[in-house]
């Protein structure tokens, strides 16, 4: 079964971590990482740059509009995720509660199992 | 030979070929890598040069050799001994003993993705590239999870012999239900998902016919493979051309495959008749009263039901409580089904899943209470992770609203 394990990040919440709460989420991170590696239940794992970055794009009369992002008016934003095949909901949920983020008040982590897949990843 | 030919070739000779490895060397964990090198080889040279006198030979030979450069390099010896296994063609025993293999790579040990994965390989002589694309899995996501799977077999100290007595009845359990999985996540492969060379379904039931051909007497084993048998033969008819899916009831059955029907039906009875009933022996008696009905009208629902009752008391579960309720309100009506149903309400396993929605939604439609019954397909669309079942399911609600 496969798995997208989001990390929702509030920046705010980010930038107030010192320097080691910081260097321990990254260690977490990393330790997971090498797990999932090892165990064969990674797919891919992907982080976003600051939601600052994001532009936002519609289309309008058939024409593009492009307008600085984030979309969302929220403190909340998707940050990152995991893609893991395991074997069941109840492992991703253990993998999940393994994300450093999932132990900051004002992150989040949130499961959820992938309905349909394309693309070179299931070549 | 052509290179299917060649490639169901290689994987008849795949289990034996480590078998022989296994019980000369020992190390399960590098013949295995062995073997899969040689197979690699084999697909490569044989369709250009042809297919050697000896098949099985050759592939121990290119095996042994592989296996005896990797302990060179492991032990980092530099002598200057050769090979034999270039020059000599040796003996292959003819004992089958892919039991043996299965028994290993369905090890306790394993949780059931690494069993199905190091099944598929070692006995069923897949690549790791194929297994990855089966399961939807990048190959090298595959290859850790067999390498892996294989560290924790040799940790275990596992031996290449069969065990005895109870554990061999409930390690047999555990190959079954692994053959079982690889069975239906073939089966219930959906549209775009499919294998390049194979199909899970497919070498599910191959291998179900090599444990049947070892255990002919064992009647879980035989059940199994009718189970298997008669479940493939509906494969035709339960999907259309778009890719939905069609319940049994709506199924064209003069589609489904005869041969297969048949060679089912035959195995559940003649099981039947033995000492012992278990449950793939039961679902394949159930697969083969549905089998034995010309039209969905025809079907013996009585007969249906108390097969489910037998199962639901020898191996309780509320998936069958589910099933059983379906045969109830075919016999006794939707309102009993719906009694039945409301027994699961309280089972954390069943809250909120979209199987126990959809029968729900399905007997309340057949009692007229139409709002009720779109409301449950509704939250039965949302609540599957499959998108075929979430448009069946919508569609039905559609059908309600006008």
């Amino acid at each position: 079964m496969q798995f997208l394990i989001s990390m929702i990040i509030n920046p705010s919440v980010l930038d107030a971590l010192t320097d080691e709460e910081k260097a321990a989420i990254g260690d977490g991170h990393g330790a997971l990482l090498a797990a999932l590696k090892e165990s064969g239940e990674l797919i891919t794992t992907q982080a976003l740059v600051d939601p600052s970055q994001a532009a936002v794009v519609s289309v309008r009369n058939g024409q593009p509009v492009v307008t600085d992002g984030p979309f969302l008016e929220a403190k909340e934003f998707l940050g990152g995720f995991y893609l893991i095949d395991c074997e069941d909901r109840a492992r991703a949920i253990e993998l999940a509660a393994r994300i450093p983020d999932a132990a900051i008040d004002g992150l989040a982590v949130e499961v959820r199992q992938v309905m349909f897949a394309d693309g070179p990843l299931n070549a | 030979m052509t290179t299917t030919a060649i490639e169901d070739l290689l994987r008849e000779a795949a289990p034996r070929v480590l078998d022989a490895l296994v019980r000369r060397n020992g190390r399960f964990e590098e013949c295995e890598d062995a073997v899969q090198e040689a197979v690699l080889a084999a697909s490569v040279q044989w369709p250009e040069e042809g297919v050697p006198d000896n098949p099985r030979g050759w592939l121990v030979a290119v095996a042994s050799r592989r296996l005896i450069d990797q302990m060179r390099r492991d032990h980092a010896r530099r002598e200057r001994e050769s090979a034999t296994a270039t020059d000599v063609v040796p003996d292959v025993p003819d004992t089958d003993d892919t039991l043996v293999l299965l028994f290993l790579c369905c090890h306790p040990a394993l949780t059931a993705a690494s069993q199905t994965a190091l099944t598929l390989r070692a006995v069923g002589g897949l690549t790791t590239a194929e297994i990855a694309r089966a399961f939807l899995v990048p190959e090298a996501t595959m290859a850790a999870r067999i390498s892996r799977a294989k560290q924790r077999i040799k940790a275990a100290g596992s031996s290449f012999t069969l065990p005895a007595g109870a554990e061999r009845e409930e390690r047999l359990r555990v190959v079954l239900h692994v053959l079982y999985l690889i069975f239906n996540e073939g089966y219930t492969v959906s549209a775009g998902r499919e294998l390049h060379r194979t199909d899970l379904a497919r070498e599910a039931i191959r291998l179900a016919r090599m444990v049947h051909a070892q255990l002919p007497d064992d009647g879980e084993v035989a059940g199994l493979l009718a189970l298997m048998l008669l479940t493939h033969a509906r494969r035709a008819a339960r999907t259309t051309a778009s890719g939905d899916l069609v319940p049994l009831d709506e199924q064209d059955r003069t589609q489904w495959d005869r041969a297969l029907v048949d060679e089912g039906t035959a195995l559940a009875a003649a099981a039947l008749a033995g000492p012992s009933l278990g449950p793939y022996l039961l679902q394949a008696s159930i697969a083969a009263t549905h089998a034995d009905a010309a039209t969905a009208a025809e079907t013996n629902w009585a007969q249906v039901h108390a097969l489910y009752l037998i199962l639901e008391r020898i191996a309780p579960n509320p998936m069958v409580t589910l099933n059983r309720a379906i045969a109830l309100a075919e016999t006794a009506g939707p309102d009993a089904g719906l009694a039945l149903l409301a027994t699961l309400d309280t089972d954390d396993r069943m809250a909120g899943h979209h199987r126990l929605l959809s029968v729900r939604a399905h007997l309340l439609e057949k009692t007229g209470d139409t709002a009720a019954a779109l409301d449950h397909y509704q939250r039965a669309a949302k609540a599957t992770a499959s998108l075929a079942e979430q448009r069946y399911l919508r569609a039905r609600a559609a059908r309600l609203r006008t």
